[in-house]
């Protein structure tokens, strides 16, 4: 079937313009037939290529007919290829031709698979703002017409996602129609389809009149709302949301709350849980009013529902309800009717419900003040650090900066310290790398004096860990600790006992020694690098284990930047010289890299700043054939340049090195 | 009562009790509607009453069934759950054993009473990640009486007594759906009486025909396209399996349709082990019914042939080699290329049991003589691969059954067998100098996409500058009127 001689065609191309006829669709079309599915998803993924080969008119005339016919492929293909067509509008000639890309787009629209159907929308969708008003009404409008009536069930749930984008710019006939299919999708036979249109409905709420606002939507919106399945029904509650804003306030109370407050007691948890989901956002859509006289007894209701779930999403939301609520009523609306839910859910029966409270509760202190904050939140917090699950202690240890603005931590420390303890000895090692993490922030809270009085053994405890992660985050740790008390304050309380560890027995935590001086090095400054720590790697370069020798040099890489160039040259240098004749083939590798790594360093970062610059100048497509070029071009000059560059890159010095490069304009 | 003692009243294991606990109110979600508890009392027997009053009693008895219980709760109320217990007992033998009690009036109290018990919102998997395979399954905890009233029913819809002219009114589409809902609980329990219970609908109510099978559609379709989680599928495709076998010929588009559009991508499903043997005999069952469909089947099996899960993969060719079992000849001509060439692929896969398996279809005796017929287009197929993997595969097996294979070959037909061995090595090389010339076209393909947005580049950069000028002329020649001025 491949009848054409591609060396004919390779090489001697001449001109951009006599091109076109250098390559026969026959060849490309082959290309995208190819028998092996990858190769036919690469050719896909590259059909921009062989559009800009063929040129925009053959594109139109030949290729897209050809891929509208056969659209019966692998749903990884069609895939590629419906993503593709979004970006195709330059490639048949503009906005002008832009409709061209209809027919291939509307089969896709209409494929089983849900991924593919979904991007054939997408692209639908963009390509729709690339039509002119004219256009829209001769070819886009009837394709989502006939995707609306189509047989099955898929392409009408396609047509839901297209009706919004066009309605806006149709003439007022047109727009009739739009709404009178879209009414009709609503109250489809298949689920499928009542699902699509209910997921669309706040979003074709959006672009109607508001008139049809009020005589189509609110009709759809309830009509769906007391759908059979829940799965419809719990959809319409999000739509609901939406419409809810574009209504006039007056409205509101006649229009949506009878459905939304149905939606809030639904038999089905689903339906439930979804409008305790999209609490705040209904809050704000409704209004002061409305929010105190029925959101907050449907808050209570979620708050308390019978199922797990749905308790747990309506805790998640607190803090936000509380917060939205209006200033005048706020403290007595939380007072009375919220925190009494509150207090109940600290002792749910589910950890989850627990812990989304945990996650929010604090919070509540901002809003309430110190002295609410001590004589009714305080009690509920100190029960929370005591809860059986961790993670319940950690949500409420991870928002402790919330409380320290109201009240101070020193409320807290007390009880703050024994869950601290337990937690950091948990014997789950993620809940002990989750509290190694609120370390700083806690040390920042609670003061140096405290810290080094209850904290800092635990710090140094995490170090001898025996899982890695948590003696990795322990040493990070220590550099973020060094980061807010100063070096003064490493050097006599954590340098000692780190460098302590260089003679320990195990080498694991010889090892954690060199990896905390590592961390610690650049915060600590030269001085203590130089006069403390320096040694101690010099002496560990004599270990007998190997892993120690090479992380030594390694280390004395890493801590090469914070050293002054004599020492380097004197000291360090010496014992990477050393290091690199050890008979240990890693040892020597690493040691090789540290000597050559240095002097490298500096001009791989230069080249690096060059590389985004030409990457947006030229797109990428280009670059991978011309970088190579270009590279070794670059790389003499900036020999040359590199010590005269300025620290910032400023585009015009780059740009003149890039066309210097280029030899375009010396 | 949340300190209530761990209880064994129901018998089920430890795990499902301590789940049962931590969910405490799930099939409470129930009495949310329930005003007040209602206090049960016992009534007479239903032997012990006389013919007149036989009905009213059986009636009150319906209604006593309406109350719910929380089992979740397992020391609570127990006289009544134990009242309700007897009372269904009765029921169920009344409906069972004694002639004549279904009368017109029970209708609607019968199926009340069954639609209060079941119809519930199935409560949220206590387990996001619940794989069927792997995990136990959460038991319904009020099975003690959920168990019953599905015995009622089944009784009901069994008893000889039973007029679908009368029931169709009370089990309608509604009450259908909500049953067909139900199929979806993790109790394999319950789904076991439901499939018996939707069989025996289908079979008695002609009306519901057509409305089972679309919901059923469905429910498939979004199994397969917006959840991938639904536990009754099995259950659901046993179930029409026997309905396929009960299809009238021609098969009509409808069915057909279900075939292509809902039970072959059913393959695709992540779950499809669990409900695999019930897919493929509904496959093969449409096949024996009508020949013509056998070609949709096989391409659209080859269509979605697992890519990475071999497991999947060994599923898909027991499923080829059920359907070539019955398939006729004439239909074998119309897809051997396709199915060949996957089952060359799979032989040349490196996980053994992939290969074992396709490689098995060589001892099967029918598919021996199929491919025997049709040697002249199969072997140049599957030639190549088997010569290459007998000579690279990692597994002594393998490799003896594929010797095994192009033995067999040898017999059927040497003189093209010889044939293939002798232009094997041209055929590579030609294959070779292919791949050499796409990779040109791509190469020259995309120099000249270079050019191109070099040339497009430099037109708007042209464009850019020509616009930037004739902006500052524009400018100067104002600022020096400006000046002039």
């Amino acid at each position: 079937k491949n009848n054409v001689n591609i060396k004919e065609i390779g090489p001697g191309m001449a001109g951009a313009d006599s091109d076109d006829s250098l390559y026969p669709i026959a060849v490309l079309i082959d290309e995208l037939r190819n028998e092996d599915v990858q190769l036919r998803l690469n050719s896909i993924k590259k059909l921009s290529t062989i559009a800009l080969a063929l040129g925009v008119e053959r594109t139109r005339t030949e290729l897209l007919p050809f891929l509208t016919d056969t659209i019966y492929d692998e749903d990884e293909v069609l895939l590629a290829l419906a993503e593709q067509l979004g970006n195709f509008t330059m490639l048949v000639g503009g906005p002008e031709y832009v409709h061209c890309l209809l027919p291939p787009l509307e089969s896709l629209a209409t494929v089983e698979e849900t991924v593919v159907r979904d991007k054939a929308v997408e692209s639908l969708r963009k390509i729709s703002h690339e039509h002119s008003p004219v256009d829209l009404e001769v070819h886009f409008e009837p394709l989502v017409k006939r995707l609306a009536s189509g047989d099955w069930f898929t392409s009408r749930t396609s047509a839901c996602g297209l009706f919004s984008v066009c309605y806006p710019r149709v003439s007022s006939t047109v727009k009739a129609e739009i709404r009178q299919h879209f009414r009709t999708l609503c109250s489809d036979d298949t689920p499928m389809v009542r699902r699509a249109a209910a997921s669309k409905l706040g979003e074709f709420a959006k672009v109607l009149e508001l008139e049809y606002v009020k005589s189509d939507i609110i009709s759809l919106f309830t009509a769906l709302a007391s759908d059979e399945q829940d799965s419809v029904r719990l959809l319409a509650v999000e739509a609901g949301v939406s419409i809810a804003t574009l209504l006039p306030q007056e409205d509101l109370e006649a229009l949506v709350m009878p459905t939304l407050r149905q939606a809030a007691e639904d038999k089905s948890w689903r339906v439930r849980y979804m409008v305790a989901d999209k609490f705040s956002d209904l809050q704000k859509a409704v209004g002061p009013e409305i929010t105190k006289n029925d959101l907050v007894p449907a808050f209570q209701n979620l708050l308390k529902d019978c199922e797990a779930e749905v308790r747990a999403a309506a805790a998640n939301k607190v803090k936000e309800f509380c917060e939205n609520l209006p200033e005048d009523s706020r403290e007595t609306i939380i007072m009375t009717h919220i925190l009494p839910c509150v207090k109940e859910l600290v002792s749910d029966t589910n950890q989850h419900v627990k812990s989304a409270l945990a996650s929010v509760i604090m919070g509540l202190s901002t809003i309430l003040g110190k002295d609410n904050t001590i004589e009714h939140l305080l009690p509920l917090f100190l029960a929370q650090l005591k809860d059986e699950c961790p993670e319940v202690r950690l949500n409420i240890i991870s928002n402790l900066d919330c409380v320290n603005e109201v009240i101070g931590i020193r409320q807290l420390s007390q009880s703050l310290l024994p869950a601290i303890v337990e937690l950091a000895e948990d014997a789950k090692w993620r809940v002990r790398l989750a509290i190694i993490e609120y370390m700083p922030l806690l040390a920042g809270q609670l003061g140096v004096e405290f810290f080094d009085e209850k904290l800092n053994s635990l710090c140094m405890a995490w170090l001898v860990d025996h899982v890695y992660a948590i003696r990795e985050a322990a040493t990070c740790n220590l550099m973020k600790l060094v980061e807010k008390f100063g070096a003064e304050w490493a050097q006599n309380t954590i340098v000692p006992k780190v460098l302590g560890m260089a003679n320990d027995p195990n080498y694991l935590h010889r090892m954690t020694t060199l990896f905390c001086i590592n961390a610690l090095s650049e915060v600590c400054g030269q001085e203590i690098t130089t006069k403390h720590m320096l040694p101690v790697v010099f002496k560990m370069s004599n270990d007998q284990v190997a892993n120690v020798r090479f992380n030594v040099a390694k280390s004395l890489q890493k801590i090469g930047p914070v050293l002054d160039s004599n020492c380097l040259q004197t000291e360090v240098k010496p014992v990477l010289e050393k290091l690199a004749s050890d008979q240990d083939m890693d040892v020597k590798y690493f040691a090789q890299e540290a000597i050559s790594g240095s002097s490298t360093g500096l001009f791989m970062e230069k080249q690096c700043a060059l590389f985004p610059l030409s990457k947006k100048c030229f797109r990428d497509t280009w670059l991978p054939k011309c970088f190579v070029q270009l590279f070794t071009k670059q790389t003499i000059l900036l020999f040359i340049l590199t010590p005269n560059l300025p620290a910032e890159p400023s585009c015009s010095v780059y740009h003149h090195l890039l066309n210097l490069s280029l030899g375009s304009h010396i | 009562s949340s300190s209530s003692p761990p209880c064994k009243v129901d018998g089920f294991p430890r795990r499902s009790m301590r789940r049962a606990r931590q969910r405490r109110s799930h099939s409470s979600s129930q009495f949310r509607y329930q005003s007040s508890q209602v206090e049960l009392t016992p009534l007479p027997l239903l032997k012990d009453a006389p013919v007149a009053e036989l009905h009213d009693l059986f009636c009150k008895k319906l209604q006593q069934c309406c109350v719910l219980f929380d089992f979740l709760d397992c020391v609570a109320d127990l006289k009544g759950k134990e009242i309700k217990r007897a009372a269904l007992n009765e029921l169920v033998e009344s409906v069972a054993t004694s002639r004549g009690v279904l009368i017109e009036p029970l209708y609607p109290e019968a199926i009340k009473m069954i639609s209060v018990n079941i119809f519930r919102t199935l409560p949220p998997s206590e387990n996001p990640e619940f794989d069927p395979e792997e995990d136990e399954p959460a038991l319904e905890a009020s099975w003690p009486h959920l168990q019953l009233v599905y015995e009622f029913f089944l009784r009901f819809l069994e008893s000889p007594d039973f007029q679908p002219s009368l029931a169709k009114r009370y089990v309608d589409q509604k009450f259908v759906l909500q049953l067909l809902e139900l199929f979806d609980s993790e109790d394999p329990r319950e789904r076991e009486y439901l499939k018996t219970i939707l069989h025996r609908v289908y079979g008695k109510l002609l009306g519901l025909r057509a409305y089972i099978r679309k919901q059923i559609n469905n429910i498939f379709l979004r199994f397969i396209y917006e959840t991938e989680r639904f536990n009754g599928v099995a259950e659901l495709l046993e179930i029409l399996g026997s309905i396929i076998n009960g299809f009238a010929l021609p098969l009509k588009s409808e069915h057909k349709q279900f075939l292509v559009r809902v039970l072959i991508p059913l393959h695709t499903a992540k779950s499809l082990s669990i409900f695999h043997a019930q897919l493929a005999y509904c496959v093969v069952q449409f096949m024996e019914k009508d020949a013509t469909v056998t070609e949709h089947i096989i391409r659209g099996l080859l269509r979605y042939w697992p890519k990475t899960c071999t497991q999947k993969e060994v599923m898909f060719l027991g499923e080829i080699e059920e359907i070539l079992d019955v398939i006729e000849p004439s239909q074998f001509i119309r897809v051997q290329e396709p199915l060949f060439k996957q089952i060359a692929a799979c032989i040349s896969s490196p996980h053994f049991q992939v290969a074992e398996r396709a490689l098995y279809f060589w001892n099967n005796e029918y598919i021996l003589s199929l491919i025997e017929e049709n040697c002249q287009v199969i072997l140049p197929l599957v030639f190549g691969t088997l010569y290459r993997v007998s000579k690279e595969h990692w597994n002594q097996t393998i490799i003896s059954l594929i010797y095994n294979v192009l033995k067999t070959f040898m017999e059927m037909n040497s003189k093209l067998f010889d044939e293939l061995t002798a232009s094997y090595k041209v055929e590579k090389q030609k294959e070779v100098k292919k791949e050499r010339e796409r990779a040109e076209l791509w190469r020259n393909l995309e120099d000249l996409q270079e050019r191109r947005l070099q040339s497009l580049t430099e037109a708007s950069r042209n464009q850019k500058n020509l616009q930037e000028r004739e902006n500052t002329t524009k400018s100067q020649s104002e600022t020096s009127a400006a000046n002039t001025t």
